[in-house]
């Protein structure tokens, strides 16, 4: 019976309880309760200023919680959550340091091999050498995304990281970010306020409205996941009228896992 | 865009200037426009040169010069390099000497010159006091700007990947600082040259500064304007020093 609690406990990797943050007498998140399992990909989308982005910093212990309890492997966060490794909208790589050298700022030198791996999974081993301003948008994120998984993180959270790059290269790095989440089964929270990338990369959508979740939705799709799907438009357009129109529903849109229609 | 310059014309353009004044200087000397009295030709100064170095003079002139000039700006400058990180850093550092260093500040420390003879008599500490105090406001206001300047996000994401203290220091904030602090070190070194010119020809016996005012007493104007030359020749190579760091450090930006 123990065992079993425990396995439960662990199976459990993230869970946030009444978890309220404000700034000032601005109000940011209200009580949110919330359960994550190892190895889940979960995308947060919302409007701009939901509040989506404070729940990632919270989660990464770069903010502290005013009321509740963010509880990581078990433990409540108190300080820098040392199981995880953010991923910034802006990249935050270091100009006055080469590729390489970015990529292993918090890390000891003799891990070198394993930063050129790295690299080397994102498709830029090449350009170890060179400096951050002679990289594309597109690079940049590549080697920030590298620079937080050469420390094999058990979470990863993104911020918008794909929100600055043009269509085809966010694509690109969607499919990248998946395959490594699927080698290496971390487990990976997503912001975003694109729904159709949350859609095609995450097992579930949550919607922040006004400081709270007002919707929590699996994705029941096979991956790799088409965007040609019907489903998958389906998916999409139901969150986005979510999002835009506010209608009072009481339950969940997509109800039942939709069936899949032959194409 | 501007158009590509190749290598030796690099070099040579930016003096064409002061060598066609130099030759038509020495031109007009020749043919009497410019009376000895008032200038001495080009070729004249260089004679002086080539005089008081084969008696070793100028060379002493010129050491202990650079030696006053180094040590201030050494002192000074760490000075305020280290006043400018604390201030940059904490908030009770700031809070505390902030207000007194911006007083300080705008008072002309060359103002100071009868105090210091006071206080230091006329040997070498009052020139290197001088500069010092003249050297250290620059570097003290741009190291303190550079890092406040430094961007929040880069050091919250050095934060996030457990940088802190020494290694957050020197991975994030230092760095993103150089750029100000070389502004500062360069900007500086201009004042340095003013203030021991000035420093030099109060009460002296060896250095530059002392050899024009020397040579005023006895009307040598070719010495006089010999020094003039060395101050512009050593303005020059400091800049030149500048240059170099600011292309080594800052290279990630070139």
């Amino acid at each position: 019976m123990e065992q079993l609690e425990q396995q439960l406990k662990r199976k459990k990797h993230i869970s946030l309880q009444g978890v309220s943050k404000s700034f000032g007498d601005h109000m940011v998140l209200q009580e949110i309760d919330l359960e994550i399992e190892k190895g889940e990909f979960v995308a947060i989308v919302g409007k701009s200023g939901c509040g989506k982005s404070t729940l990632l910093r919270l989660i990464a212990g770069l903010e502290q919680v005013n009321k509740g309890t963010i509880i990581m492997n078990g433990e409540a966060l108190t300080q820098l959550n040392k199981y995880a490794r953010m991923m910034f909208q802006d990249g935050r790589l270091l100009p006055w340091k080469r590729v390489i050298d970015n990529i292993q700022i918090a890390l000891s030198k003799e891990k070198e091999v394993k930063a050129i791996e790295t690299l080397y999974h994102v498709g830029l081993a090449d350009r170890r050498h060179d400096w951050p301003r002679n990289l594309s948008g597109g690079q940049k994120q590549r080697v920030a995304l590298a620079r937080a998984l050469v420390h094999d993180p058990e979470l990863l959270l993104l911020d918008e990281p794909l929100g600055a790059l043009d269509a085809l290269t966010r694509i690109d790095m969607q499919e990248l970010i998946e395959a490594l989440w699927n080698d290496r089964g971390f487990t990976a929270i997503l912001v975003t306020h694109d729904v159709e990338e949350a859609v095609a990369i995450a097992d579930r959508v949550l919607l922040i409205e006004e400081g709270r979740i007002s919707l929590d939705q699996k994705i029941n799709l096979p991956r790799p996941r088409r965007r040609t799907q019907i489903e998958f438009s389906l998916y999409v357009e139901e969150i986005l009228a979510r999002i835009m129109n506010r209608k009072p529903y009481k339950e969940h849109i997509v109800k039942k896992p939709i069936q899949t229609v032959s194409v | 865009m501007m158009p590509r310059i190749k290598g030796s014309s690099k070099q040579l353009i930016p003096w064409l200037i002061p060598g066609l004044i130099l030759v038509g200087w020495q031109f007009l000397s020749w043919l009497g426009f410019i009376p000895q009295r008032i200038l001495p030709a080009p070729l004249e100064v260089l004679q002086a040169a080539i005089t008081l170095l084969s008696t070793g003079e100028l060379y002493e002139h010129i050491l202990v010069s650079l030696g006053r000039a180094l040590a201030g700006f050494l002192i000074g400058g760490s000075i305020g390099f280290l006043l400018g990180l604390f201030n940059g850093i904490s908030k009770y550092s700031e809070l505390l000497l902030d207000t007194s260093i911006q007083m300080l500040r705008n008072i002309p420390h060359l103002a100071l010159i009868p105090l210091v003879i006071l206080w230091f008599g006329i040997d070498e500490t009052s020139k290197i006091f001088l500069v010092a105090l003249g050297v250290l406001f620059p570097i003290y206001i741009n190291t303190y700007h550079g890092i406040r300047s430094v961007d929040r996000d880069l050091i919250e994401m050095g934060r996030a990947y457990g940088l802190k203290g020494k290694s957050l220091f020197f991975t994030v904030i230092l760095p993103g600082a150089m750029s100000s602090i070389l502004v500062g070190v360069r900007f500086s070194l201009g004042v340095m040259w003013l203030t021991l010119i000035v420093a030099e020809t109060i009460s002296t016996h060896v250095g530059i500064g002392y050899m024009a005012m020397n040579a005023r007493e006895f009307m040598q104007m070719d010495v006089i304007v010999l020094s003039i030359v060395l101050y512009a020749l050593f303005g020059k190579l400091s800049d030149i020093i500048a240059k170099y760091f600011e292309g080594r450090l800052l290279k990630w930006n070139n």
